[in-house]
Formats: C-alpha cells, structure tokens, sequence
C-alpha cells in the first residue's frame, strides 16, 4: 500500500477521477432514468454509449479526412460540436430502436421484468457484434471500397485521426487542469442541470414522474405511457451520445467492446447513487471516479476496479438503496 | 471465411464424435492419430495441412494476420513446386486469447490431416495448450511467443523461431542505458504472460534504473493514475511490457501530461496500429524492440503478390516456421513422431535469419532490433540491431 503516492499528488488523482467520474455520471442517467419508469435494468445502454463514440470519430473522417493531426481545443471546436450533435443523434437514435426492437412487444404483452433483462443484455451482444461485424456488412452490399475508412479494421482499436492536444487551462496544487479537462467536466454538470430541469419543471418531466410513481394512474390521468417511456429512452441516449464526444475528446480511441466495461462502471455509479435518481448518477458517478483512481495509487493499477466494486459492497451494506436513495418519481416537483 | 467457419463446426463436430469414440473404451487406437495424413493420400501424398493458431481477430488480430499471411505464402510456394501433392492450411482463430485457445488445440489434435502446427501466437495461448500439443504429440513453431517459461515446461514437440523476452528486454536494457542515455525508467506491464515476463525481465537487467513500476489491465482507457505515479517518480524513460493498444493510449496520456522522456515497449507494440492509437505527435520518438529483423528486399514483394496485403511483424518468422514443416514433408517425414525429429535437428537460413534449436525448443541465435517511430510512421525498413 502507497498512501504517499496518493497524497504526495492528491489532486492530481483527484482530478483525473473527476474527468472519468463525470462520463460515468452522464451514462449513468441512462440506466437510472429507465429503472425510474420501468423498474428495469437496460443492459444494453452501454452500447448506445458505444455508437456514440463511433458517431464521434467519423464525423472527424467525414470532416476532416483520415490525415493524422494534432490540434488544439480551439481548431477543433467547430467539428467537435459538430460531432456532439451527431452522437448525441446517433445514440438517442440507438435508445429508441432499443425501446422499439427489446423492451415494447414484452411490455405490450405484460412480459416479466427478467424477460425484459434478457431481452437487453441479447440486445447489448447484438449491437456490439454489429459494430464489428461492419466490414463484412458493407462489403455485402459492395460498399467496402468506398467506405473503407469506416469499416476497416472493424473489431481492431479505430482511432480519432485529429488527435485534440489539451492545454493547461489552470493550475491546482502542482496539477495541471487541461482545458479537455474543464470542457468535460462543465459539460457534464451543464447537461445535469438541464436534464434534471427538464425532468421537475416541464410537462414531458411531469410525465415521467407521473408514469415513475403510478403508470396505471398516470394512464388513467391521459398520460400516454408509451410516449414517455420513448421520451425516457430518448433522453438517456442523448446523454450517453455526449457522454461519448467527452470520451473520445479525452481518449481519442473506440473499438466495439468499449461499452462493456464503461455499462458496468457507470450502473455501479447509478446503484452507488441511489438508482431511479437523478442526482444520485451524478454523485455515484463523481465518486466512482475519483475512488478509484485514489484506489489506483494506493494499491496498484490492476486493483482499481476492485477499489470501485469493494467499495458499491459497502454502500449497498450500510445504505441498500444506495447514498441518495430516492427514486426518480419523488423528486420534488 | 464462411467457408473457414464451416470448416471449423464440422472439425468440432468430429472432434466430438472422435471424444465419444475414445470414451466407448476403443483402446490401442492411437497409431492412426499421430500419422499425419489420414493414410488418405496414394504413394505418401496424403492431404497434409499446416494448422495457424493465432489472433486473426480481435485486438490484436493485425499481428496475427502478418502471421498467417506468412504461413500462406510458404504453402503457395510449395504447391507450386508440388502440383501434385498440395498442402492446405487451416487457421485457427483464437482472438490471442488463453481461453479460447484450448478449445481450439482439441480441435486441432483431433484433425488428422494436420501435419503440424506454425503458432501459437501468443505466450498466454501457448501456456494454455502446450499441454494439449505435447501430449498428442503435435509438433509447433511459435512465430512470436516470446515467454520465457515456454521452453522450460519440458515440451519436446514446442518450438520457436523467435528470440525470447529475457533475450529481448535484456538488450532493451542495454540499450537505453547505453545507447539513449537514461537515467531513470518506470515500468508499466498489463498482467499477461508474455507482458509480464518482458517487463520482469527488463527489470532484472535495468537493475537500478527502475523508479518505480506498475500493472494496468487489457482494455483499460484511463491511464491517468499510471501518468501521475510516472511524473512523480521523476523518471527519463519509460517501458511497457504488453500490446500496442493500450501502448499507444499510454504513450498519449503520459505526452499530453507533459512527460519528455523516451518512450519504450516491445514486440508487442510494434506495429503502426501503435501510431494510430497515441497520435503522430505522442508517437514520435518511441522506441520499440522487437526480435525481429526487416525482411529482405524481395520477400515483400512475394508476400504482396501472394496475399495481397504487405508483410508485418512476424510474417518472416511464420513463412520461415511453415517452410520447416514443409520441408520434413518434403524429406518424406509424415508422422508426427519423426516430423519433431527433424525440427529438432534443422539447420538452415530462413528469411528471418539462421535458425537452429536447441534441447528446449529454443531458437539458438537471435538479434534484438530498434524499431523507431519517426516523422509520425513507425520506420518498419531501417532498425538498429543491438549489439
């Protein structure tokens, strides 16, 4: 155990977390808003985050073409909001062929919750393939050729070919705050703020709530269950779609596995918040973060995601219904 | 590569009717198992084929397709010169990975018409099936598994045409001392077999110079705690034991954190996947040693005609691995048994340099090259050979 590595550079691991914590906490909204109206767990969010981060980088391709370059935040904002556009629409648009494709026919016909998990996690395995299975895809319908610099290399690491050179914006305690670093993490709350005034302050919120309390009352009341579940869908994917543009800014490579490990980080954030809560996914994402890069110095790289695991257990033992605790349909209205 | 597919459900259909066969109590029925060949063939000229184990998919599915490109190549030249007695190769895909590997081992012992196997690919799959391969007695060639425990688990049948890692980090040691100059080297490996020996093994021989050292995992993005640890430890150098992605996502975290030090990794992160993942700009001036030379001028030239992709890391080691099972079959060698005779004792020149073993299965001379990346491309044609 090295305690003095974590507290010789303490805000520097600290930092680091909050970038990665902030991504987490935007996922997490996914899978804490439809566990708010369907009491179900959507495993197959993380690939909505996934294609995001493809819709990312090809915008770059589409733009930019596929030359290597190094720019600075500021060159490459126009495309970069650009691509926010995109993979929020991409991923938004994944949400709801997921709603429409996995979760409708079941909860039409009243199918059990765990029909519904399954349902997700062949959905999730689905997508994913999909996205590696890309070059054979295109190259059935001959697109191979023209498309190559989307498809090739499709199970491999692809990478962003504008590679975004952060820049310090501001120094805390020896650490550098990049520029990337603050951008990810003011969007981040930015987006927070506007979903969760969406959720307590407009008619659609009210819906939302409304279907999360009682979704026979709300029926009866002229609510229509299957509009704002959609909304609900919806509203998740457009945040993992910006959720994926902060990744990529940060990390700059995607491959179609990615989601994997990203859907279970940011579903232990929302369980450690206090799932079905809004707030609660930003403060388990947040903390999530920063625990496990503390985790990271003290015992050692490869003991980070059992620091982040370990540390869900002892929540979940002292507060089973995670820090928070408060389900997306008591929010005050 | 439906075909491949196909080919590979009905191996494993037989491979499981062969289980239940063997398990109905049909002793003594071994003989017909290590002849390769199947005794299908008229006047010794069976349907022999050479297996590839390796990554062919998968994260790191360009090394193994440099592999099998090799492998492909070796066969052609010998069907060419053999008309009438073809040989077939059949791939194994196995992702790199030690746990889809032994799977594919079972199939591969199972199949009577292999005459040997060129792979595994990596050092985790080698560990996980050489165990498999030596007691069926099915001969191997690794191109590039480079642990060095491999050679010491007393497979008589495991061979490779590659330097191992103590060979490698060692000469990567040397050669940051001597040659770059540094003073003060992190290590970082991923926790696999083949990562942790390397950087094990450059431990043991930068001796003092290490600073610091840590482990991350395969897949892992977020590389900000490894950045922290290696700026505080006020190191000059940087080595990474493990593969090009997560090599690449390295080099460009520590670069964008401000580390100026000299970057290094091995063979595993030789490949210009690597450039691609940490940027031109954060590549630049990376160092990356691979027990692998450049090929000689005109074996890219054949590799291109013949598969139409150009040839990569390791393609020399797998064509030369191919061209020594074919020319045991050349020499009349069918049977396992006395195809793993005359590995043992090949002497000859490949296109990867003098290849010899010895007791252990253990390639007798090898150089360690210097790949640099240099104006943003990994110079593939011009490495330093440490001496």
């Amino acid at each position: 155990m090295h305690f003095d590595v974590l507290f010789n550079d303490f805000t520097a691991y600290t930092a680091g977390g909050l970038v990665y914590g902030a991504i987490y906490a935007l996922i997490a909204l996914g899978y804490t808003m439809v566990y708010g109206v369907l009491q179900l767990i959507n495993f197959a969010h993380s690939e909505v985050f996934m294609f995001g981060t493809y819709a990312m980088a090809w915008v770059f391709v589409l733009l930019h073409g596929t030359e290597q370059v190094q720019w600075g935040l500021g060159r490459a904002a126009p495309i970069l909001l650009v691509s926010l556009v995109a993979a929020m629409l991409v991923s938004g648009a994944v949400a709801l062929l997921l709603e429409r494709v996995a979760y409708r026919p079941l909860l039409k016909k009243g199918a059990p919750k765990l029909i519904c998990l399954i349902s997700a996690i062949g959905a999730s395995f689905a997508l994913s393939e999909a996205m590696g299975l890309r070059d054979r895809f295109a190259g059935w319908v001959g697109l191979d050729g023209k498309l190559d610099n989307y498809v090739s290399n499709a199970r491999n690491l692809y990478a962003n070919p504008v590679d975004i050179k952060p820049h310090t914006f501001f120094t805390v305690g020896g650490y550098h705050v990049s520029d990337i670093d603050v951008v990810i993490i003011v969007a981040a709350l930015l987006m927070m703020v506007a979903l969760v005034f969406f959720v307590d302050k407009t008619k659609f919120g009210r819906g939302i709530r409304a279907v999360a309390q009682d979704p026979e009352s709300a029926t009866l009341m002229g609510v229509n269950s299957t509009r704002v579940i959609q909304v609900t869908f919806l509203v998740g994917g457009l945040m993992a779609g910006a959720a994926a543009m902060l990744y990529m800014l940060k990390i700059g490579t995607t491959r179609p596995n990615i989601g994997f490990l990203f859907g279970v980080k940011a579903f232990t954030a929302a369980v450690m918040g206090g799932i079905g809560n809004l707030r609660g996914a930003l403060l388990g994402g947040l903390i999530l973060g920063v625990v496990e890069n503390w985790g990271s110095a003290v015992f050692g790289s490869d003991w980070k995601d059992v620091v982040s695991f370990v540390l869900l257990i002892l929540i979940l033992l002292v507060r089973p219904s995670g820090i928070l605790g408060e389900a997306l349909g008591k929010a005050r209205a | 590569m439906m075909g491949t597919k196909k080919t590979a459900r009905m191996l494993a259909v037989a491979g499981i009717a062969a289980l239940a066969l063997s398990a109905c109590g049909s002793s003594g029925n071994n003989a017909s198992d290590n002849t390769a060949g199947g005794g299908g063939g008229k006047g010794g000229c069976g349907n022999y084929s050479l297996a590839f184990m390796g990554a062919l998919t998968g994260d790191a599915g360009a090394l193994g397709v440099n592999m099998i490109n090799g492998v492909k190549l070796a066969v052609d030249e010998y069907n060419q010169k053999h008309a009438d007695c073809k040989v077939t190769v059949k791939d194994f895909d196995s992702q790199g990975s030690p746990d889809k590997a032994p799977a594919l081992a079972t199939q591969i012992v199972q199949d009577s018409s292999i005459a040997g196997l060129v792979g595994p690919g990596f050092s985790g799959e080698s560990n996980a099936t050489g165990k498999t391969f030596f007691e069926a007695g099915m001969p191997s060639i690794s191109p590039s598994a480079t642990d060095d425990g491999l050679t010491k688990q007393g497979w008589t049948t495991w061979h490779r045409v590659i330097g191992n890692n103590g060979a490698q980090a060692t000469a990567a040691a040397k050669y940051l001392k001597e040659t770059v100059g540094a003073k003060k080297v992190f290590v970082v490996d991923d926790a696999q077999d083949y990562s942790k020996g390397l950087a094990e093994a450059f431990k043991t021989a930068a001796g003092s110079m290490v600073v610091g050292s840590d482990q991350i995992q395969v897949g892992q993005t977020d590389m900000s705690a490894v950045v922290t640890q290696v700026k505080a430890s006020g190191a000059d150098a940087f080595y990474y034991g493990g593969y090009y992605a997560e090599a690449g996502l390295l080099a460009k975290q520590l670069r964008n954190a401000g580390f100026k030090g000299t970057f290094m990794s091995g063979d595993g992160a030789e490949d210009p996947a690597f450039v691609k993942a940490a940027g031109s700009a954060a590549a630049e001036g990376a160092l990356l040693t691979a027990p692998a030379g450049p090929a000689p001028a005109d074996f890219n030239s054949r590799v291109k005609a013949s598969t139409g992709a150009a040839a990569g890391l390791y393609t020399t080691q797998a064509y030369d691995a191919a061209n020594i099972f074919l020319a045991a079959l050349d020499a009349g060698k069918t049977s396992h048994q006395d195809i793993n005779s005359f590995i043992g004792s090949y002497t000859g020149d490949g296109v990867s340099g003098p290849i010899a073993f010895d007791q252990n299965g253990d390639i007798k001379q090898s150089t360690i090259w210097v790949y640099t990346v240099k104006n943003g491309q990994l110079d593939q044609e011009n490495p330093t050979a440490i001496k």
